[in-house]
């Protein structure tokens, strides 16, 4: 059973200037079932790739999307440049001249006009390069297909952008296939690509997480000066907070499909709110000889977006999660586990036939069964879980524990979807900052 | 140091690839020394040899490679040992955690019979019950619930198939393991659980690891020394907190600045790539790259020293630095730079 959200109550994500609007977008991607649901005619589950996003893309600003594999940062991308259709909500792009048009309702002919104000660069440089075009070919081919241009003056232009983003002597590249090309010189070339139309508003996919250490510096750099001489817009989509906190002005940190904070770059880092945010910051491995390796990390890894935890999407990792996070059934069945790595395998053995069935908490109820027969051991078995680690965060979620025929039941509170609110400088979803609208 | 603790001895070590030109020395005279219960750092850029090195000491090349030099795995010479032996060392000894789990694993196989597979082929006459047992403590100490045990591959995460994976080489409790970049693949917050358990290995099992990866800050953290890899040599290695504290040659130096971390005031990086190992230059193989090079470097090959901070560098700008060499006033001059251009960059 969904929780349903809270509403949003702040406006400043979106402001005047913004080149992108952003309002309530979702982006669901629908699960193909099994052969006999569809006969039946029951819908598969969705994954909910996007889930109620409002985002203001400021003219001229860097917005880094932060986030792990699974966040949904890079199909927001994508849905900027109407890549992926959006399932609900808008994204409106205001062009310098072109005026207002909404991208999600874009299509055909409209929607490719729309590429020569919003281009991309992607993660691997190596799969977005036709490895059958040569650089002046690959570089060029957008001039072609939008301009239509061809001879001397498609020559020029794809000159002067291979020497804008470095590829010089020009004469040096032209002819190359991209096998030949490092993978830096590849994404220089993939750069004057995104870069020879004269878009407003770059959108670059994790650009230098497929190179080498010894490049990435140099490839942001050079992204960074492009930006000032041809005064663009970048959306910088990462995974690595440190090359971020580096680029952008503002972050936005997601986690399944939401954005759980998003704030300016320096009030982020000095001061991190949310608890993912928080972990993602201590989880970064540093170069420092007196760093330990963190021992207060979140647990598990993001959970699945065809069936997202109730509440939180984040409750179930975070170690400051309270009562109204959003506890349920499938974190008992990882409280059991979890305890059960931690004991030895005569103790598993003899616990695992008390509590039973453990696919029965698979689904996300507010109530849960456990136990076979044996309903006080049932209830000493988990009373004794619970004083192994008296400071787990699930314990506050449980509001009673009783005996209940052959086993134990338990009820969980009531969970809350937190809502984007204002705290401090910048906006976060966390139950922990009361909502200064309430 | 008792002898008897080394578990790895690399003397000169060399692993060539035969080619249709001339051949490439990937792995061109290495030496170190690896304890029990260590873990040994490899790193550097993509293409200077660290996984031709990590494979090479198992005896997994291509073929057309040859390997010369020394090379001991306690006092075996793994080098003239028959080629049975070597198998029968492999998986009980010598173990490899590879990079991708989700091509290692089979995905029609449960994770009970990987581990019975595994332990059946290298462990004849196990039975059931002790299959069972050791499988199910080496998921314990990766963090994996026993109620997974049937599961197949597929119903495991990113994060739980590489601890999957770890644990199938663990259980057969090799005394060394090279891990190849074991974390690439995954999420900053995963990488660290993973860190986190390979760092704590060692208590457990007596497992010396080779971890080779190319993110410095993973270095940082798990080992206990770090070894810098530079064009099939060797170039800086010692205590992991004294290298990065005090990095003696100028590449370690230069790859630490490099690296974009939260402390990063301002983007540096390295001009140029690392070079063809099949032509690597005269002298140091680095002097192409080099902020300090002098004349010296571009013709004699800096010997291995020990700096006075106790890494042992290849270096002649650390050796003058340190009054461990006298060099003449002209090998001292700083080395006219060729202009690098970004058609010789990585």
């Amino acid at each position: 059973m969904p929780t349903k959200p809270e509403t949003p109550t702040t406006g400043t994500t979106t402001g005047t200037d913004d080149v992108v609007r952003i309002s309530d977008l979702d982006v669901h991607f629908a699960l193909q079932g099994s052969a006999l649901a569809r006969l039946l005619g029951r819908r598969g589950r969705t994954v909910k790739a996007i889930d109620g996003v409002n985002l203001g893309l400021r003219r001229g600003e860097v917005l880094g999307l932060v986030g792990e594999s699974g966040s949904g940062k890079t199909t927001l991308g994508r849905a900027v440049l109407g890549l992926v259709p959006s399932t609900a909500g808008s994204i409106t792009y205001h062009g310098r001249d072109r005026g207002e048009v909404v991208v999600s309702e874009l299509a055909g002919r409209e929607l490719r006009r729309l590429r020569t104000d919003m281009q991309m660069v992607f993660q691997d440089p190596g799969a977005a390069l036709n490895p059958g075009m040569t650089i002046e070919e690959a570089v060029g081919h957008p001039l072609v297909i939008h301009r239509g241009l061809k001879g001397e003056e498609l020559r020029g232009r794809v000159a002067a952008a291979l020497e804008k983003v470095g590829l010089a002597p020009v004469e040096r590249y032209l002819s190359k296939y991209p096998a030949d090309l490092s993978g830096g010189q590849k994404q220089r070339a993939v750069i004057a690509r995104a870069i020879i139309l004269e878009p407003e508003v770059v959108i670059a996919d994790e650009p230098v997480s497929m190179l080498d250490m010894s490049v990435r510096a140099k490839i942001l750099q050079l992204m960074l000066d492009l930006k000032d001489e041809l005064q663009l817009t970048y959306v910088y989509i990462t995974h690595d907070l440190a090359s971020a906190k580096y680029v952008c002005d503002r972050i936005a940190i997601m986690y399944l499909g939401r954005i759980v904070e998003i704030g300016p770059t320096q009030e982020i880092f000095d001061n991190p709110r949310h608890p993912y945010t928080q972990a993602l910051l201590k989880a970064i491995p540093e170069p420092d000889p007196d760093r330990m390796v963190p021992r207060d990390l979140p647990r598990g890894e993001i959970p699945d977006a065809a069936e997202p935890p109730l509440g939180c999407s984040f409750h179930p990792r975070c170690p400051q999660a309270v009562a109204e996070c959003g506890w349920e059934s499938r974190d008992l069945r990882a409280l059991l586990e979890e305890h059960w790595t931690r004991n030895p395998e005569a103790t598993y053995g003899a616990e695992r036939d008390m509590v039973g069935d453990l696919d029965k908490l698979d689904k996300p109820e507010l109530s849960a069964h456990v136990g076979t027969k044996d309903a006080a051991g049932t209830l000493a078995l988990l009373n004794r879980i619970k004083a192994e680690k008296p400071d787990e965060p699930f314990w506050r979620g449980v509001e009673t524990l009783e005996e209940d025929g052959n086993g134990v039941a338990i009820t969980f509170t009531e969970p809350t979807d937190p809502a984007l609110r204002r705290a401090g400088g910048v906006d976060v979803a966390c139950v922990l900052y009361p909502d200064p609208a309430d | 140091m008792k002898p008897e603790d080394v578990v790895i001895t690399t003397e000169d070590l060399r692993v060539w690839y035969g080619t249709a030109g001339d051949p490439v020395r990937a792995v061109d005279g290495v030496s170190f020394e690896l304890r029990a219960g260590e873990i040994l750092g490899l790193v550097g850029e993509s293409g200077c040899g660290k996984s031709t090195l990590g494979r090479g000491l198992l005896g997994l090349m291509p073929d057309g490679a040859e390997r010369d030099g020394r090379l001991l795995f306690r006092d075996k010479d793994m080098l003239t040992l028959k080629r049975r032996e070597q198998i029968a060392l492999r998986g009980r000894e010598l173990g490899l955690i590879f990079q991708e789990p989700l091509t290692r694993l089979n995905p029609l196989m449960r994770i009970s019979e990987h581990f019975s597979e595994t332990l059946k082929a290298h462990e004849r006459g196990i039975t059931k019950d002790q299959i069972e047992h050791r499988s199910l403590e080496a998921l314990r100490l990766m963090g994996i619930p026993p109620t997974r045990y049937k599961a197949f591959p597929h119903e495991f995460s990113g994060g739980m198939r590489q601890r999957l994976m770890i644990a199938l080489t663990l259980v057969l409790r090799p005394s060394f393991v090279v891990a190849d970049e074991p974390t690439t693949a995954l999420d900053v917050l995963v990488e660290a659980q993973i860190i986190r358990m390979l760092h704590d290995l060692r208590d457990t099992y007596e497992t010396s690891l080779l971890l080779i990866t190319h993110n410095l800050g993973i270095i940082a953290e798990a080992c206990d020394r770090v070894a810098v890899m530079y064009a099939g040599r060797i170039v800086e290695i010692g205590d992991a907190k004294t290298v990065f504290r005090d990095p003696q040659h100028p590449y370690t130096r230069e790859l630490l600045r490099s690296t974009i971390s939260l402390r990063t005031t301002g983007l540096n990086y390295i001009e140029g790539a690392p070079p063809d190992l099949s032509d690597p230059p005269p002298g140091c193989r680095f002097h192409p790259r080099c902020p300090d090079a002098m004349e010296v470097c571009a013709v004699r090959v800096p010997e291995p020293r020990q700096q006075p901070n106790g890494s042992r560098t290849e270096c002649w700008a650390a050796d003058q630095a340190n009054g461990l060499v006298t060099l003449t006033e002209d090998e001292r001059i700083p080395l006219a730079k060729e202009v690098i251009a970004v058609a010789d960059e990585a």
